[in-house]
Protein backbone atom coordinates (compact mmCIF):
# COMPACT_ATOMS: atom_id res chain seq x y z
CA UNK A 1 0.00 0.00 0.00
CA UNK A 2 2.91 2.40 -0.31
CA UNK A 3 1.67 3.51 -3.49
CA UNK A 4 -1.47 4.85 -2.03
CA UNK A 5 -0.21 8.17 -0.88
CA UNK A 6 0.30 8.90 -4.45
CA UNK A 7 -1.91 11.68 -6.11
CA UNK A 8 -4.93 11.00 -7.15
CA UNK A 9 -4.42 12.11 -10.53
CA UNK A 10 -2.11 9.18 -11.20
CA UNK A 11 -4.44 7.15 -12.95
CA UNK A 12 -4.21 4.76 -15.26
CA UNK A 13 -6.83 2.50 -16.91
CA UNK A 14 -5.75 -0.31 -15.73
CA UNK A 15 -4.73 0.79 -11.79
CA UNK A 16 -8.09 2.87 -11.16
CA UNK A 17 -8.06 4.71 -7.89
CA UNK A 18 -9.95 2.77 -5.42
CA UNK A 19 -11.46 3.82 -2.44
CA UNK A 20 -8.70 1.96 -0.22
CA UNK A 21 -6.36 4.20 -1.65
CA UNK A 22 -8.97 7.40 -0.99
CA UNK A 23 -8.58 6.15 2.70
CA UNK A 24 -5.28 7.11 3.07
CA UNK A 25 -4.65 10.38 1.04
CA UNK A 26 -3.10 13.26 3.28
CA UNK A 27 -5.32 15.54 1.60
CA UNK A 28 -8.60 16.15 3.28
CA UNK A 29 -11.25 17.57 1.52
CA UNK A 30 -12.98 21.12 2.78
CA UNK A 31 -16.18 20.89 4.10
CA UNK A 32 -18.10 22.03 1.26
CA UNK A 33 -16.30 19.56 -1.36
CA UNK A 34 -17.15 16.39 1.29
CA UNK A 35 -20.48 18.07 1.23
CA UNK A 36 -20.62 17.86 -2.67
CA UNK A 37 -18.91 14.33 -2.43
CA UNK A 38 -22.24 13.20 -0.27
CA UNK A 39 -24.51 14.05 -2.77
CA UNK A 40 -23.39 11.86 -5.43
CA UNK A 41 -21.91 9.26 -3.06
CA UNK A 42 -25.91 8.85 -1.89
CA UNK A 43 -27.22 9.30 -5.39
CA UNK A 44 -25.09 6.06 -6.11
CA UNK A 45 -25.53 4.22 -2.81
CA UNK A 46 -29.38 4.22 -2.62
CA UNK A 47 -29.77 3.36 -6.52
CA UNK A 48 -27.94 0.40 -5.66
CA UNK A 49 -29.98 -0.92 -3.45
CA UNK A 50 -32.90 -0.38 -5.10
CA UNK A 51 -31.30 -1.96 -8.39
CA UNK A 52 -30.03 -4.72 -5.75
CA UNK A 53 -33.68 -5.75 -5.69
CA UNK A 54 -33.68 -7.11 -8.82
CA UNK A 55 -31.33 -9.98 -8.10
CA UNK A 56 -33.17 -13.24 -8.85
CA UNK A 57 -36.06 -11.16 -9.81
CA UNK A 58 -34.94 -10.14 -13.26
CA UNK A 59 -36.82 -11.43 -16.23
CA UNK A 60 -33.63 -13.09 -17.62
CA UNK A 61 -30.53 -14.85 -15.70
CA UNK A 62 -28.45 -12.48 -18.10
CA UNK A 63 -31.01 -9.40 -16.72
CA UNK A 64 -30.50 -10.61 -13.37
CA UNK A 65 -26.48 -10.34 -14.30
CA UNK A 66 -26.90 -7.46 -15.94
CA UNK A 67 -28.55 -4.98 -13.19
CA UNK A 68 -26.43 -6.86 -10.61
CA UNK A 69 -23.17 -5.11 -12.51
CA UNK A 70 -24.93 -1.86 -12.53
CA UNK A 71 -25.71 -2.07 -8.89
CA UNK A 72 -22.69 -2.83 -8.60
CA UNK A 73 -20.70 0.12 -10.34
CA UNK A 74 -23.11 2.36 -8.48
CA UNK A 75 -21.98 0.98 -4.47
CA UNK A 76 -18.04 1.19 -6.33
CA UNK A 77 -18.58 4.64 -7.15
CA UNK A 78 -20.36 5.18 -3.65
CA UNK A 79 -17.77 3.94 -1.82
CA UNK A 80 -15.28 6.43 -3.72
CA UNK A 81 -17.34 9.50 -2.64
CA UNK A 82 -18.88 8.12 0.68
CA UNK A 83 -14.45 7.59 1.67
CA UNK A 84 -13.84 10.81 -0.07
CA UNK A 85 -16.22 13.12 2.29
CA UNK A 86 -15.53 11.28 5.30
CA UNK A 87 -12.01 12.58 4.97
CA UNK A 88 -13.45 15.62 6.29
CA UNK A 89 -14.85 14.34 9.40
CA UNK A 90 -12.65 11.22 10.39
CA UNK A 91 -15.48 8.99 9.13
CA UNK A 92 -14.72 5.61 7.15
CA UNK A 93 -17.47 5.19 4.07
CA UNK A 94 -19.05 2.49 6.44
CA UNK A 95 -19.70 5.10 9.25
CA UNK A 96 -21.53 7.34 6.47
CA UNK A 97 -23.37 4.30 4.48
CA UNK A 98 -24.46 2.92 7.88
CA UNK A 99 -24.69 4.66 10.73
CA UNK A 100 -26.44 7.70 9.53
CA UNK A 101 -30.08 8.62 9.74
CA UNK A 102 -32.72 9.17 7.26
CA UNK A 103 -32.78 13.24 7.27
CA UNK A 104 -28.07 12.93 7.01
CA UNK A 105 -28.99 10.99 3.33
CA UNK A 106 -28.17 13.78 0.70
CA UNK A 107 -29.96 11.61 -2.36
CA UNK A 108 -32.35 12.93 -4.86
CA UNK A 109 -36.04 11.32 -4.71
CA UNK A 110 -35.63 9.83 -7.91
CA UNK A 111 -32.96 7.03 -6.56
CA UNK A 112 -35.43 6.08 -4.16
CA UNK A 113 -38.19 5.76 -5.87
CA UNK A 114 -39.82 1.95 -6.18
CA UNK A 115 -38.56 -0.21 -9.11
CA UNK A 116 -41.99 -1.08 -10.42
CA UNK A 117 -42.07 -3.45 -13.27
CA UNK A 118 -38.74 -3.99 -15.33
CA UNK A 119 -39.72 -0.60 -17.75
CA UNK A 120 -40.29 1.42 -14.46
CA UNK A 121 -36.99 0.32 -13.54
CA UNK A 122 -35.55 0.65 -17.00
CA UNK A 123 -37.02 4.56 -17.26
CA UNK A 124 -35.18 5.33 -13.86
CA UNK A 125 -31.84 4.11 -15.42
CA UNK A 126 -32.32 5.75 -18.62
CA UNK A 127 -32.99 9.10 -16.81
CA UNK A 128 -29.67 8.42 -13.92
CA UNK A 129 -27.46 6.93 -16.60
CA UNK A 130 -28.19 9.90 -19.09
CA UNK A 131 -27.49 12.63 -16.18
CA UNK A 132 -24.97 10.81 -14.57
CA UNK A 133 -23.03 10.26 -17.80
CA UNK A 134 -23.09 14.21 -18.15
CA UNK A 135 -22.21 15.25 -14.58
CA UNK A 136 -19.07 12.64 -14.64
CA UNK A 137 -17.94 13.42 -18.20
CA UNK A 138 -17.43 17.06 -17.16
CA UNK A 139 -16.32 16.73 -13.15
CA UNK A 140 -13.46 14.59 -14.47
CA UNK A 141 -11.96 18.47 -14.89
CA UNK A 142 -12.96 19.21 -11.85
CA UNK A 143 -10.53 20.90 -9.57
CA UNK A 144 -10.39 18.65 -7.22
CA UNK A 145 -7.87 15.39 -8.48
CA UNK A 146 -9.73 13.02 -6.63
CA UNK A 147 -13.05 13.64 -7.18
CA UNK A 148 -11.86 14.00 -10.95
CA UNK A 149 -10.30 10.65 -10.50
CA UNK A 150 -13.52 9.47 -9.20
CA UNK A 151 -15.10 10.61 -12.15
CA UNK A 152 -12.63 9.09 -14.33
CA UNK A 153 -13.80 5.73 -13.39
CA UNK A 154 -17.15 6.13 -12.91
CA UNK A 155 -17.92 8.06 -16.91
CA UNK A 156 -16.66 5.07 -18.29
CA UNK A 157 -18.76 2.58 -16.18
CA UNK A 158 -21.80 4.70 -16.60
CA UNK A 159 -21.26 5.04 -20.33
CA UNK A 160 -21.95 1.41 -20.34
CA UNK A 161 -25.44 1.95 -18.30
CA UNK A 162 -26.41 4.31 -20.54
CA UNK A 163 -26.03 1.48 -23.30
CA UNK A 164 -27.91 -0.92 -21.08
CA UNK A 165 -30.98 1.53 -20.13
CA UNK A 166 -30.85 2.60 -24.04
CA UNK A 167 -31.75 -0.69 -25.78
CA UNK A 168 -34.22 -2.11 -23.16
CA UNK A 169 -36.06 1.75 -23.74
CA UNK A 170 -35.99 1.10 -27.42
CA UNK A 171 -37.04 -2.91 -27.37
CA UNK A 172 -39.82 -1.84 -24.97
CA UNK A 173 -40.87 0.73 -27.03
CA UNK A 174 -41.08 -0.92 -30.05
CA UNK A 175 -41.27 -4.00 -28.64
CA UNK A 176 -45.47 -5.39 -27.99
CA UNK A 177 -48.46 -3.71 -27.34
CA UNK A 178 -48.44 -4.13 -23.82
CA UNK A 179 -44.35 -3.32 -23.62
CA UNK A 180 -44.85 -0.42 -24.67
CA UNK A 181 -47.77 0.37 -22.61
CA UNK A 182 -45.53 -0.38 -19.27
CA UNK A 183 -42.68 1.90 -21.14
CA UNK A 184 -44.94 4.87 -21.10
CA UNK A 185 -46.48 4.18 -18.06
CA UNK A 186 -42.45 3.94 -16.45
CA UNK A 187 -41.38 7.16 -18.25
CA UNK A 188 -44.24 9.19 -16.99
CA UNK A 189 -43.90 7.70 -12.78
CA UNK A 190 -40.26 8.11 -13.51
CA UNK A 191 -40.59 12.08 -15.21
CA UNK A 192 -41.86 13.89 -11.86
CA UNK A 193 -38.01 12.97 -10.03
CA UNK A 194 -36.13 14.69 -13.07
CA UNK A 195 -36.63 18.43 -12.19
CA UNK A 196 -34.78 17.84 -9.10
CA UNK A 197 -31.25 16.32 -10.71
CA UNK A 198 -30.79 19.84 -12.04
CA UNK A 199 -31.66 22.44 -9.45
CA UNK A 200 -28.55 24.38 -8.10
CA UNK A 201 -28.24 24.99 -4.34
CA UNK A 202 -26.29 27.22 -2.32
CA UNK A 203 -23.23 24.68 -2.02
CA UNK A 204 -22.67 24.86 -5.83
CA UNK A 205 -21.82 28.35 -5.53
CA UNK A 206 -18.97 27.47 -2.64
CA UNK A 207 -17.72 24.69 -4.63
CA UNK A 208 -16.35 26.77 -7.99
CA UNK A 209 -14.47 25.06 -10.51
CA UNK A 210 -14.58 21.88 -8.01
CA UNK A 211 -17.91 20.78 -8.82
CA UNK A 212 -20.77 20.71 -11.64
CA UNK A 213 -23.28 23.15 -11.58
CA UNK A 214 -26.61 21.00 -11.95
CA UNK A 215 -28.64 23.46 -13.75
CA UNK A 216 -25.75 23.30 -16.49
CA UNK A 217 -26.73 19.61 -17.56
CA UNK A 218 -30.12 20.06 -18.66
CA UNK A 219 -29.85 21.23 -21.85
CA UNK A 220 -27.46 18.22 -22.88
CA UNK A 221 -29.33 16.00 -20.51
CA UNK A 222 -32.57 17.07 -22.94
CA UNK A 223 -31.16 16.43 -25.90
CA UNK A 224 -29.50 12.67 -25.01
CA UNK A 225 -33.17 11.72 -23.87
CA UNK A 226 -35.01 13.65 -26.63
CA UNK A 227 -32.79 11.16 -28.88
CA UNK A 228 -33.28 7.99 -27.15
CA UNK A 229 -37.30 9.15 -27.02
CA UNK A 230 -37.51 10.26 -30.34
CA UNK A 231 -35.71 6.57 -31.74
CA UNK A 232 -37.99 4.80 -29.56
CA UNK A 233 -40.71 6.90 -30.62
CA UNK A 234 -41.73 8.06 -27.81
CA UNK A 235 -42.71 11.43 -26.18
CA UNK A 236 -41.80 13.47 -22.98
CA UNK A 237 -44.31 12.92 -20.58
CA UNK A 238 -46.92 16.09 -19.45
CA UNK A 239 -46.42 15.74 -15.82
CA UNK A 240 -45.16 18.40 -13.38
CA UNK A 241 -42.54 17.74 -11.08
CA UNK A 242 -42.83 16.66 -7.96
CA UNK A 243 -41.34 18.15 -5.19
CA UNK A 244 -37.30 17.37 -4.13
CA UNK A 245 -35.51 18.59 -1.24
CA UNK A 246 -33.09 15.20 -1.34
CA UNK A 247 -30.21 18.03 -1.21
CA UNK A 248 -31.42 19.37 1.69
CA UNK A 249 -32.12 15.89 3.32
CA UNK A 250 -36.24 16.09 2.89
CA UNK A 251 -37.36 12.82 1.37
CA UNK A 252 -39.83 10.99 -0.04
CA UNK A 253 -41.64 7.73 2.42
CA UNK A 254 -39.21 5.60 0.93
CA UNK A 255 -36.02 6.31 1.78
CA UNK A 256 -36.27 5.32 5.17
CA UNK A 257 -37.57 1.80 4.38
CA UNK A 258 -34.69 1.50 1.91
CA UNK A 259 -32.14 2.96 4.88
CA UNK A 260 -33.76 0.28 7.42
CA UNK A 261 -32.51 -2.81 5.12
CA UNK A 262 -29.84 -1.60 4.04
CA UNK A 263 -28.61 -0.34 7.68
CA UNK A 264 -30.13 -3.26 9.96
CA UNK A 265 -26.86 -5.85 10.04
CA UNK A 266 -24.28 -3.47 10.34
CA UNK A 267 -26.22 -1.77 13.33
CA UNK A 268 -27.18 -4.89 15.01
CA UNK A 269 -23.82 -6.22 14.90
CA UNK A 270 -21.36 -2.85 15.37
CA UNK A 271 -18.21 -3.50 13.72
CA UNK A 272 -18.96 -6.64 12.91
CA UNK A 273 -16.81 -7.62 9.32
CA UNK A 274 -17.90 -10.09 6.36
CA UNK B 1 -39.25 -8.92 -22.31
CA UNK B 2 -41.46 -10.83 -20.77
CA UNK B 3 -45.43 -10.21 -21.57
CA UNK B 4 -45.84 -9.94 -17.41
CA UNK B 5 -42.24 -10.31 -15.41
CA UNK B 6 -42.11 -9.22 -11.88
CA UNK B 7 -43.54 -6.21 -11.09
CA UNK B 8 -41.66 -5.21 -8.21
CA UNK B 9 -42.07 -3.89 -5.26
CA UNK B 10 -45.20 -5.31 -4.24
CA UNK B 11 -43.75 -8.69 -5.78
CA UNK B 12 -46.54 -9.63 -7.69
CA UNK B 13 -45.69 -12.05 -10.55
CA UNK B 14 -47.56 -12.59 -13.78
CA UNK B 15 -49.28 -16.30 -14.67
CA UNK B 16 -47.01 -18.85 -15.29
CA UNK B 17 -48.00 -19.39 -18.79
CA UNK B 18 -47.00 -15.72 -20.01
CA UNK B 19 -43.54 -16.18 -18.62
CA UNK B 20 -42.81 -20.05 -20.27
CA UNK B 21 -44.21 -17.95 -23.67
CA UNK B 22 -41.17 -15.22 -23.04
CA UNK B 23 -38.55 -17.90 -22.16
CA UNK B 24 -39.12 -19.56 -25.67
CA UNK B 25 -38.88 -16.74 -27.44
CA UNK B 26 -35.35 -15.87 -26.42
CA UNK B 27 -33.02 -18.00 -28.41
CA UNK B 28 -29.67 -19.53 -26.81
CA UNK B 29 -26.71 -17.77 -28.53
CA UNK B 30 -23.02 -19.41 -28.07
CA UNK B 31 -20.17 -16.80 -26.70
CA UNK B 32 -16.60 -16.87 -28.21
CA UNK B 33 -14.17 -14.87 -26.78
CA UNK B 34 -10.60 -13.48 -27.72
CA UNK B 35 -8.43 -12.90 -24.61
CA UNK B 36 -5.49 -10.10 -25.08
CA UNK B 37 -3.06 -12.38 -25.02
CA UNK B 38 -5.17 -14.87 -27.35
CA UNK B 39 -4.76 -15.11 -31.28
CA UNK B 40 -8.33 -16.82 -31.56
CA UNK B 41 -11.43 -16.52 -30.69
CA UNK B 42 -12.37 -19.38 -28.14
CA UNK B 43 -15.67 -20.76 -27.14
CA UNK B 44 -16.56 -19.44 -23.40
CA UNK B 45 -20.41 -20.64 -23.23
CA UNK B 46 -23.73 -19.92 -23.90
CA UNK B 47 -26.84 -17.32 -23.19
CA UNK B 48 -29.98 -16.22 -23.87
CA UNK B 49 -30.97 -13.21 -25.70
CA UNK B 50 -33.54 -11.86 -27.24
CA UNK B 51 -31.62 -10.52 -30.01
CA UNK B 52 -27.93 -10.32 -31.32
CA UNK B 53 -26.89 -6.79 -30.04
CA UNK B 54 -28.19 -7.73 -26.66
CA UNK B 55 -26.68 -11.13 -27.11
CA UNK B 56 -23.48 -9.25 -27.36
CA UNK B 57 -24.05 -6.85 -24.02
CA UNK B 58 -25.44 -10.48 -21.93
CA UNK B 59 -21.20 -11.73 -23.29
CA UNK B 60 -20.30 -8.88 -21.62
CA UNK B 61 -21.90 -8.93 -18.73
CA UNK B 62 -21.19 -13.05 -18.48
CA UNK B 63 -17.69 -13.55 -19.55
CA UNK B 64 -15.78 -10.61 -19.65
CA UNK B 65 -16.21 -9.93 -15.98
CA UNK B 66 -12.58 -10.78 -15.12
CA UNK B 67 -10.74 -8.77 -17.85
CA UNK B 68 -10.63 -11.96 -20.03
CA UNK B 69 -11.44 -10.60 -23.45
CA UNK B 70 -10.51 -7.97 -25.63
CA UNK B 71 -13.12 -9.02 -28.47
CA UNK B 72 -16.76 -11.14 -28.53
CA UNK B 73 -18.52 -12.82 -30.93
CA UNK B 74 -21.94 -14.41 -30.48
CA UNK B 75 -23.27 -17.05 -33.31
CA UNK B 76 -27.05 -17.80 -32.90
CA UNK B 77 -26.67 -21.35 -31.29
CA UNK B 78 -29.03 -22.46 -34.50
CA UNK B 79 -26.48 -21.30 -36.64
CA UNK B 80 -23.78 -23.93 -35.99
CA UNK B 81 -23.80 -27.48 -37.28
CA UNK B 82 -22.19 -29.85 -35.02
CA UNK B 83 -20.89 -33.26 -35.89
CA UNK B 84 -23.28 -36.37 -35.41
CA UNK B 85 -22.25 -37.59 -31.68
CA UNK B 86 -23.04 -41.35 -32.60
CA UNK B 87 -21.00 -41.47 -35.98
CA UNK B 88 -18.03 -40.58 -33.60
CA UNK B 89 -16.57 -43.83 -34.69
CA UNK B 90 -16.44 -43.49 -38.64
CA UNK B 91 -15.56 -39.45 -38.03
CA UNK B 92 -12.80 -39.39 -35.89
CA UNK B 93 -11.35 -43.05 -35.87
CA UNK B 94 -10.25 -42.99 -39.21
CA UNK B 95 -6.68 -41.10 -38.46
CA UNK B 96 -5.64 -44.04 -35.79
CA UNK B 97 -2.70 -45.98 -37.40
CA UNK B 98 -2.06 -43.29 -39.82
CA UNK B 99 1.05 -42.19 -38.30
CA UNK B 100 2.19 -41.06 -41.60
CA UNK B 101 0.16 -37.73 -41.23
CA UNK B 102 2.47 -36.59 -39.00
CA UNK B 103 5.82 -35.05 -39.13
CA UNK B 104 7.49 -37.43 -36.36
CA UNK B 105 6.87 -40.08 -38.81
CA UNK B 106 9.39 -39.24 -41.29
CA UNK B 107 12.84 -39.66 -40.86
CA UNK B 108 15.25 -36.82 -42.12
CA UNK B 109 17.40 -38.08 -45.33
CA UNK B 110 21.03 -37.39 -44.77
CA UNK B 111 22.47 -34.69 -45.95
CA UNK B 112 19.34 -32.12 -44.65
CA UNK B 113 20.25 -28.92 -43.40
CA UNK B 114 18.10 -26.86 -41.19
CA UNK B 115 15.40 -29.36 -40.41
Amino acid sequence: MSEANASATRITPGNALRPEDIALLETRPADAVAQYALWLGDDALILAQRLGWWISRAPELEEDVALANIALDQIGHARSFLTYAGRAWDKTEDDLAYFRREPEFRSVHLVEQPNGDFARTIARQLVVALYQWELYSRLVDSADPTLAAIAAKAVKEVDYHRDHSTQWVLRLALGTEESRRRMIAGLKLTWPYVEELFTDHPLIDELGETGVRPSSLRAPFDAALQAVLDEAELELPAVPGAVGGGRLGRHSEHLGYILAELQVLAREHPGASW
Amino acid sequence: MTGGSTTGDDGATAPSTGLQEARAAWPLWEVFVRSSRGLSHVHAGSLHAPDAEMAVRNARDLYTRRNEGVSLWVVPASAIITSDPDAKDSFFESPQGKDYRHATYYTKSEGVKHL
